[in-house]
């Protein structure tokens, strides 16, 4: 198992270098010169050129590359064009939004596709099943900003149970922090959910018909004790896997439900920072992203070596 | 001769016959036949112009005269869904193509000559990956500004690794079959087998994905357009309608509640097509559903 966790490992940090390489090699070919951009129209040639040797930005590429690598492990990302502040600051509030919202929105979808999943496929083409899947089919077609325009009306503006939108900050308090949390998070969670509970029904059919299955039911195991350990671990694979790649979506996803809620998370943050040609704070959340997404589906690759017992022998 | 031994013995008529028994591919053939008549239709005809302003009737509700209201500008909500549909429908149709058109090569390559070819592939691959369509169409309009052909380019490079995975995974299965080794033993080459054996065998994986991907495609366009980043006005589009609707929400909820049924309508009628060609074409998979 070692050889296998190593090798995911070393994978994801070749992922992450290369990606780093795109994201910088995009951010180089755009127009505008950032020290430009920080001094206005009326500096001199003399005074954009110095600072231009200050922020480093005359130096070889590679160089500028490694240099700009290099902050980014030690989280320093350098200082915002428009700001004037270091980039971490700005992205460190806003990430206390986006990723609770995140989490929530994941924990919200598994909590409800993994016993619809299981209900479906326990009753397999029966009424119910028939019914879930009918919601889930509509479920994946519905676009999450949309459904978030129907949950604000419906919840926000005509039934005033929650705020329409905006943050409070963590500091009003948890709770009232959290409601305002709430509606995007279902928001990101249905359709997410939907694709979710399909992958575990479609799993759990397949692990359902094999023979061990059968056996167990045999020996005299209650069904329910056959479906939820026996079959439910060995469908996991599927389910950890679409897991993995619905957090990418769903950290996507925030970046435009964020929109809809007029949230200070990093998707606000990210569409102020193209407008104002802050390409620094761009390419640092674009970075940040992305090495989320690499670490989350190492995190998958590695947990299927704790549910798959054959990965746990494998040289 | 026993190339063909391995192929499922499928009749046309047998194909067909199971085609009108099964429901997800009937309804959603129905639906996406419908969705790009009435984008075809709106060429020609829209029950309104949709570039006209008639400030006098904005933001009425559904009536007679206009069946989904009318929005800020008085414009027909009605006809500019009409019309958004050629704009979501483009997008999506074209992104699958440049997804196929280089995802697919890409895949059967790696699959055919395997070794390091296929390792630098898949590589190449996560890397795309780690990029969620809309981070890579945030950098890519941060490069060229918002625009339709950024937004398609954007949902494209996504739909790349997609169908290099599906054309390999497809690909990896059937070489070691039989009739590769006897096309190998009658001395084709590794660019022919692939062209006369391998693609028209994958050829099922690559329509269901196709059309999975061209029901994402429809999805990550609306998002795109709704946060701007793609069709810009005055072209109609569903996720730019929304993004007018949100602000009027409370006075005309009608300007969201249209456009968002037609993105789910259309994506719906996608994904039954896809589930029931898979279900059509794929013998294994009916048992799974």
């Amino acid at each position: 198992m070692t050889a296998y966790l190593a090798k995911r490992l070393i994978i994801a940090a070749l992922t992450l270098v290369l990606a780093s390489m795109v994201v910088f090699a995009v951010m180089e070919v755009l127009p505008g010169d950032p020290a430009r951009l920080m001094l206005g129209l009326n500096a001199s040639a003399d005074q954009v050129e110095l600072l231009r040797n200050q922020m480093g930005l005359n130096a070889p590429l590679v160089l500028r590359y490694l240099h700009w690598a290099g902050g980014l492990l030690s989280l320093d990302f350098g200082r915002s064009y428009t700001y004037s502040v270091p980039v971490i600051d700005l992205v460190r509030e806003r990430i206390a939004v986006s990723v609770p919202l995140a989490l929530i929105a994941l924990a919200l979808s598994t909590i409800i596709a993994i016993p619809v999943g299981v209900f479906s496929a326990s009753r397999q083409g029966r009424a119910g099943d028939t019914l879930a899947m009918g919601a889930a089919q509509i479920g994946v077609a519905v676009p999450n900003f949309w459904f978030a325009l129907m949950l604000i009306y419906l919840f926000a503006v005509w039934l005033r149970l929650v705020p329409a939108g905006g943050f409070p900050g963590w500091g009003a308090g948890v709770w009232t922090a959290l409601k305002s949390l709430i509606l995007p998070a279902v928001a990101l969670a249905l359709p997410q959910a939907a694709i979710l509970g399909r992958v575990a029904r479609s799993a759990l059919i397949e692990v359902l018909n094999e023979d061990y299955i059968r056996t167990a039911r045999a020996k005299g195991l209650p069904y329910r004790a056959v479906l939820w350990r026996h079959a439910l671990r060995n469908a996991m694979i599927p389910v950890l896997t679409i897991l993995g790649l619905q957090f990418a979506f769903l950290l996507a996803g925030t970046i435009i439900i964020e929109n809809v809620f007029y949230l200070p998370g990093l998707g606000r943050l990210i569409f102020q920072a193209i407008t104002q040609r802050d390409l620094i704070v761009v390419e640092s959340i674009v970075m940040l992203l992305v090495a989320a997404v690499i670490l989350i589906n190492l995190l998958v690759d590695f947990s299927y070596a704790i549910v798959d017992p054959r990965l746990r022998g494998r040289q | 001769m026993t190339m063909r031994i391995d192929l499922p013995e499928e009749t046309l008529a047998g194909v067909l016959a199971k085609a009108f028994g099964n429901r997800s591919f009937l309804i959603g053939l129905v639906i996406t036949l419908l969705i790009l008549a009435i984008a075809l239709v709106s060429f020609v005809w829209t029950p309104y112009d949709v570039t006209r302003l008639v400030i006098a009737d904005k933001a009425q509700a559904p009536s007679w005269a206009h069946w989904f209201g009318t929005d800020h500008f008085g414009r027909d909500i009605l006809s500019m869904v009409v019309v958004g549909a050629r704009n979501s429908i483009a997008v999506a149709l074209v992104a699958v193509g440049i997804g196929m058109g280089i995802g697919v090569p890409l895949g059967a390559l790696a699959a055919a000559r395997g070794g390091l070819a296929d390792e630098a592939l898949m590589r190449v691959n996560d890397v795309v990956f780690a990029f969620p369509a809309l981070l890579s169409a945030i950098m890519i309009t941060a490069i060229f500004g918002p625009g339709a052909v950024n937004a398609i380019i954007a949902i494209g490079i996504f739909n790349i690794p997609v169908f290099a995975r599906v054309a390999r995974a497809g690909a990896l299965a059937i070489w070691p079959r039989e009739f590769i080794l006897a096309a190998r033993a009658a001395g084709k080459g590794m660019t022919r087998i692939t062209v006369e054996h391998i693609l028209p065998n994958i050829a099922t994986l690559l329509l269901v994905q196709g059309t999975i991907q061209f029901a994402l495609g429809i999805l990550a366009e609306a998002g795109l357009s709704y946060v701007g980043l793609g069709a810009q006005p005055p072209m109609p589009s569903w996720g730019r309608m929304l993004f007018d609707a949100q602000t009027r929400m409370v006075i005309a909820p009608w300007m969201a509640i249209f456009p968002g049924m037609a993105i789910v309508i259309t994506v719906l009628g996608l994904n039954l097509l896809g589930d029931g060609i898979a279900d059509i074409l794929d013998p294994k998979s009916r048992r799974r559903r």
